[in-house]
């Protein structure tokens, strides 16, 4: 496996600037996950690395040597893409074992077989390897298409939102999956989604990106408790962060360029009563299940949603005094201000 | 507004049996969901409450009055569907304003309530729009305000935000449950998607092969299942079943589940020695040296808000436990379950039935 480096890479279509200065390393056996809502640039970004799309400006390092204008095939580098393309009238073991075949590889039959199987046992699908690819249910097929990728032991994996078109439960068992695939191979992932369950939970870095920029690149607790913005702070957390405008609060503590708090649901704290300018009345209370969001209606303005107990005391209608705990200020642009 | 009762509904198509022998009542003004995996049986139920469909047997009474055999047309009742079929070359406000046109009412009085409806759904600024160019979420407010405008006795709704993707479902599920809030009309809601009925049904009807296996609030369901079925469908990650062989007494406190005591809500009924499975939500799963129950951790999932740990017991089980932030953890290493005792439950593995418990006393079963 090797490091991924992009250094100031920018690429536009037309007029439209796809990725802008973009730089990025992805460290030897490291799993970044680039997350960002439609048209942020991702896939292009992805592209880049891959050598499907040549950087208009900007350098791609791969394994310490210059490949910005290198062709995808010597790159060493395997892609998985959102749709599984398999050969639908190969077996499993036959479609797993395409890669190796290739004439330009010459690999001897026996260490196809050794390879094949090993990365079947690693992905659980052993005992699918004489189905045809058609007899396989939609997770066992994507795991056949990761399975292709993995056994050419490539310098590295590009992944395009490989889970998204598998039903959420599998989508659940896939990410423990890969994670686990992650570790024991120790590869290099390079990995694009716009879902930030899978960023948060799979990424040993997430890098955030917003119209062609990288906004921030750190762990999934980094970007989560210390957002460098108002955009990073939404697209991480479920439920999504309180945004209010400072105004609402006035007895907050907060820096002068403050015009939003954030406060995660988790640490707005709420009781019975009411106090002065920090109250609200509930408005709804959702049942999850295994937790109730609380929606506070604060000055006809804005709801803030708060965690609670299912047995909370609480009902629509209440009074209540709001605290937050460790709240986020941002400024009339958005970007984090510091106290 | 009106009271739906379903009275020993049965549904067959040739020799496949789409609903079975289903009862249950709508209150007046309730969002109600019907439930369940697709194939289970749900939409046909809607089907026949609408009158788009016939029972094979069974009464449906809407407002107090028997309208088994009516015509769709003259139950007072909207059908929105999960494809919203506006008509392309119309305006918003026409598309609204359609179905009113279609009964002959005055045209001042159609005026008054799609103004009104598009008031209520925030959408006056497109009334003059064109339907083809609006956002998949503004066309699905249309085709709520050409239900709205008919003033029904109900809404009956078929995945309305299936089309959608799910950043814009969750904040169309506020919407609708805030609509419903404002107009208070019997609404019944189909989905597939469990999230999405916990999050705005007041009480919720789970179906599976045609049967209803439970009704109740989101809660109750969530906290009392009747059956493994329910258990297993509710929650994000479901309920963990932990397999073990063991008897019952009432009264009994706790289950010698393999190695491990356990205590539990106060049995109310018994068995004989036999395939038991014990039922703990992944918030009522701790982590504890302590425990003789051991477990070696497979991988912790990282949310923010908290963190997922997966866990394989020494018979293999998988457990899932939902646990603070703040704990680390390690692939690999060994430590102990503990559970939140009052909120367990315990299932038949054959039957997949729960045994009535403290917990689970006054459960409705289908």
């Amino acid at each position: 496996m090797a490091e991924l480096i992009l250094e100031g890479v920018s690429k536009s279509f037309g007029r439209t600037r796809a990725v802008r200065d973009l730089s990025l390393r992805v460290g030897d056996g490291e799993f970044v996950v680039l997350l960002g809502p439609t048209g942020a640039g991702k896939t292009t970004a992805l592209r880049l690395a891959a050598g499907l799309e040549s950087p208009d400006t900007g350098s791609v390092r791969i394994g310490g040597r210059d490949a910005t204008f290198d062709p995808p095939a010597s790159r060493d580098v395997a892609f998985v893409f959102q749709q599984y393309s398999l050969y639908p009238h190969l077996s499993v073991y036959d479609n797993l074992a395409f890669p190796l075949r290739s004439p330009v590889r010459r690999v001897p039959e026996p260490d196809i077989e050794k390879r094949v199987r090993e990365i079947a046992r690693l992905l659980h699908i052993e005992e699918k390897l004489q189905n045809r690819a058609t007899q396989l249910s939609g997770g066992q097929m994507q795991r056949v298409a990761i399975g292709r990728a993995l056994v050419r032991k490539p310098a590295m994996y590009l992944m395009d939102e490989p889970l998204s078109s598998l039903d959420a439960k599998l989508r659940a068992e896939m990410r423990i999956e890969l994670k686990r695939v992650h570790r024991e191979v120790g590869a290099t992932i390079l990995y694009v989604t716009h879902d930030q369950t899978e960023a948060m939970t799979m990424a040993t870095r997430i890098g955030v990106l917003e119209q062609g920029r990288l906004v921030q690149f750190g762990t999934p607790r980094e970007i989560y408790q210390d957002p460098s913005n108002v955009h990073v702070a939404t697209r991480l957390g479920s439920p999504g962060v309180n945004l209010v405008p400072r105004d609402l609060f006035p007895d907050v503590r907060a820096p002068v360029a403050a015009a939003t708090i954030g406060v995660r649901t988790e640490h707005v704290r709420i009781r019975k009563g009411r106090n002065g300018s920090t109250s609200g009345r509930v408005r709804w209370i959702e049942h999850l299940g295994d937790q109730s969001h609380l929606h506070v209606r604060v000055d006809d303005r804005a709801d803030v949603v708060t965690l609670v107990d299912p047995d909370t005391d609480l009902s629509v209608g209440d009074e209540v005094h709001i605290e937050m705990v460790a709240p986020l200020f941002f400024d009339a642009r958005g970007e984090r201000v510091r106290p | 507004m009106a009271e739906i009762r379903v009275e020993r509904l049965h549904k067959a198509f040739a020799d496949f049996t789409a609903v079975r022998d289903s009862t249950f009542t709508i209150r007046d003004g309730d969002f109600f969901c019907l439930l369940g995996p697709s194939g289970c049986g749900k939409t046909t139920t809607l089907r026949m409450i609408a009158g788009l469909e016939l029972p094979t047997s069974g009464r449906i009474l809407l407002g107090g009055e028997d309208v088994t055999f009516q015509q769709a047309s003259r139950r007072d009742i909207a059908f929105v569907f999960q494809l919203f079929a506006l008509y392309p070359h119309m305006t918003v406000r026409s598309n609204i304003a359609y179905p009113l046109r279609c009964q002959g009412m005055p045209r001042a009085e159609v005026e008054r309530r799609v103004e009104e409806a598009a008031k209520i759904l925030r959408i006056t600024e497109l009334l003059p729009r064109s339907v083809s160019g609006l956002s998949s979420g503004d066309r699905q407010r249309v085709a709520l305000g050409r239900a709205i405008v008919r003033e029904p006795a109900a809404f009956l709704l078929d995945e309305p935000l299936g089309a959608l993707d799910a950043e814009f479902r969750e904040l169309m599920c506020d919407e609708l449950r805030a609509l419903h809030d404002r107009l208070h009309a019997t609404t019944v809601y189909v989905t597939h998607d469990q999230l999405e009925a916990m999050a705005m049904a007041d009480v919720i009807a789970l179906m599976n092969d045609g049967v209803v296996e439970q009704v109740g609030s989101p809660q109750e369901i969530y906290d009392k299942p009747a059956s493994m079925f329910t258990a297993g469908f509710i929650g994000s990650p479901p309920m963990n079943f932990i397999p073990f062989r063991g008897r019952l007494l009432p009264g009994d406190r706790s289950v010698q589940a393999g190695e491990a005591a356990v205590e539990i809500p106060e049995a109310r009924e018994g068995t004989s020695e036999t395939d038991l499975m014990l039922g703990a939500r992944p918030e009522h799963v701790r982590l504890s040296a302590r425990s003789q129950m051991r477990a070696s951790v497979v991988e912790a999932e990282y949310l923010g808000t908290n963190q997922i740990v997966t866990l394989a017991t020494a018979q293999g089980t998988l457990v899932k436990a939902r646990v603070p932030s703040e704990v680390r953890v390690r692939p690999g290493e060994t430590t102990g379950l503990e559970f939140r005792s009052e909120k367990l439950s315990l299932f038949q593995r054959t039957s997949g039935r729960v045994l009535r418990s403290a917990l689970h006393e006054r459960v409705a079963h289908g």
